[in-house]
């Protein structure tokens, strides 16, 4: 494709857009030409024909999840990340976060970005104070830092009703609520966020939405990853669609929404 | 701000960019050094994690965390009444003391190196998406192993006090025993996490090396009285587990001696297995988030 406007989803397989760039901008995170391949012992026997992205080697089998990912961001972004499941959106949240190793190419950042996955320090058996404090210390907070937000965290997520019961018998969305509180307590110059909005109430669903440009005005930036449209195009300036491994398309968060609503068969109304 | 100033293809030049403005790498391994200080300053994590673990485990049982000690008194009754009969002459002099110092220590010994070999698989969730020295992990498993046992060892001085010992200064050469116990123990739970990590089929073979160690260790018989091959008799008596118990005897436990070479060998082993269980774990810690 000889056309140069990265507001243009391209076709086929291996066409990427060009890199966006901007000069005027400090970037904060630079991705250059990153591949993630998974490795999997298949233990079935059927793979549909044709995928492109498996490949048969005797019973190892090899996915590539990410096939050659550039991306610049620049302080004060909100990029959205958008594309169908399996588009490899989760796999290079993880890569930029450094939490997957990547095969070739690489990741440079401002400071090590930090996902916003507190979730998994969490013990449900115990009462939503202790996961607070377990939550914050295996973010990097410190015992002091805790007991300073603790008010806020709880008050923001809206639980303080329940906050000494065990976990086990919050509702989902309250889980969720308090997992995005703890972890948005804390300053990330670099956030990365999967699927977190989707999740409370419409006042909850506000409140963390502008906890999010806050996150990303400073001179930080954020990365959210959702199927939402409505979510990126309140929350992010900037759009990146994932397609089968690849940047089908980068720029407004307006523009790539549009064009990825489209192709999904369900235009945006404006 | 304007998205529509792009550049094309070749105007992108990564590294230029990257260096400019001062980014660094992503996901490179920290020197040996950093990764240590991090890790002290972020151990709190450990403690706390394997402190509501061992919380969480007895939440809904009705005895509670009594059970951290009534499990090892069972196993103390069973072994002593099977060994004591099958053994009948050949026990060990103060048999209920030797044994009771030596399936208390190993249980801690055995549950570090267990529960080491799942801190990384078992958390693999917690691996793939939080930012933290790796090694917090195992040793959390460690603390988790020292909690358990500290009202055991209690109970062990309390079980030896009732058939027959009395507490002397000798006692306090227990402490530097059993620092080194937790030395070995926190090697051995390093290198147990990393060796499952590249291959899961290790947590098979876990039961069989510990039973293995359990018998040949000096628990419920004495080696340096039963085994008469020379060299064979070496090797058991070197094996650290079975150092470290021959210390805590010695220092608890009337009749029984430690050689000086016994404190060396022992001290060697715990430093050595520690300094290379830090430094072997280490060396992995960028690929832990793809193996698990």
């Amino acid at each position: 494709m000889s056309d140069l406007n990265p507001a243009t989803p391209v076709d086929g397989t291996n066409a990427t857009p060009p890199v966006f760039t901007d000069a005027a901008r400090k970037p904060v995170v630079v991705v250059d030409d990153i591949r993630v391949t998974y490795r999997v012992f298949a233990s079935g026997k059927k793979v549909t024909p044709g995928n492109s992205r498996v490949k048969h080697k005797g019973r190892l089998r090899e996915v590539e999840a990410l096939k050659g990912v550039s991306l610049v961001a620049y302080e004060g972004d909100s990029i959205g990340v958008i594309g169908t499941n399996g588009s490899g959106k989760s796999t290079l949240m993880k890569a930029i976060s450094g939490l997957l190793p990547i095969d070739t190419g690489s990741v440079f950042a401002s400071s090590r970005p930090s996902f916003l996955g507190v979730g998994a320090a969490m013990i449900k058996e115990l009462s939503g104070e202790k996961n607070v404090i377990l939550g914050g210390l295996a973010l990097g907070m410190t015992k002091t830092e805790i007991k300073e937000k603790f008010d806020h965290i709880v008050d923001f997520a809206g639980i303080r009703d329940f906050i000494d019961l065990p976990m086990q018998t919050y509702s989902s969305g309250m889980v969720e609520r308090l997992k995005f509180s703890i972890a948005a307590a804390r300053e990330h110059d670099i956030l990365i966020i999967d699927e977190a909005l989707a999740v409370g109430d419409q006042d909850f669903r506000r409140r963390s939405e502008a906890r999010m440009r806050e996150l990303a005005s400073g001179a930080g930036s954020v990365f959210l990853v959702s199927h939402s449209m409505k979510s990126i195009l309140d929350t992010c300036n900037r759009a990146i669609w994932l397609d089968k491994g690849i940047v089908k398309m980068d720029g407004t968060a307006q523009e790539v929404c549009r064009a990825y609503a489209a192709a999904q068969g369900a235009p945006l109304d404006d | 701000m304007s998205l529509s100033s792009a550049t094309g293809a070749g105007g992108f030049d990564p590294l230029a960019l990257a260096s400019a403005a001062k980014l660094t790498k992503v996901g490179t391994r920290p020197k040996l050094w950093h990764y240590l200080k991090d890790f002290a300053q972020r151990r709190a994590f450990a403690f706390t994690l394997a402190r509501y673990n061992l919380e969480a485990s007895t939440a809904k049982s009705s005895l509670g965390a009594a059970w951290h000690v009534v499990v090892p008194a069972l196993q103390i009754g069973v072994y002593g009444a099977i060994f004591g009969l099958l053994l009948a002459s050949a026990r060990p002099a103060n048999f209920v003391p030797y044994l009771i110092t030596g399936i208390v220590l190993f249980q801690f010994i055995s549950g570090c190196f267990t529960d080491g070999a799942k801190s990384i698989t078992g958390n693999a969730s917690l691996v793939r998406s939080l930012d933290f020295p790796r090694i917090l992990l195992p040793v959390s498993a460690v603390v988790s192993n020292i909690l358990r046992v500290v009202p055991l060892i209690a109970l062990m001085l309390i079980g030896i006090v009732l058939f027959g010992q009395y507490p002397s200064l000798n006692w306090l050469l227990f402490i530097p025993d059993f620092v080194l116990i937790i030395l070995f123990s926190t090697g051995a739970s390093l290198i147990s996490a990393r060796m499952t990590v590249h291959m899961e089929d290790f947590n098979q073979l876990l039961p069989f090396i510990t039973r293995v160690l359990f018998y040949s260790s000096g628990i419920f018989w004495n080696i340096d009285k039963m085994v008469h091959i020379g060299w064979l008799k070496e090797v058991l008596h070197y094996n650290p587990i079975h150092l470290y118990l021959v210390i805590a005897r010695a220092s608890l436990v009337s009749g029984y001696t430690a050689e000086p070479m016994d404190w060396i060998a022992g001290a060697a082993w715990a430093f050595g297995i520690c300094l290379f269980g830090i430094v072997w774990f280490w060396r992995a810690e960028e690929k832990y988030g793809r193996n698990v």
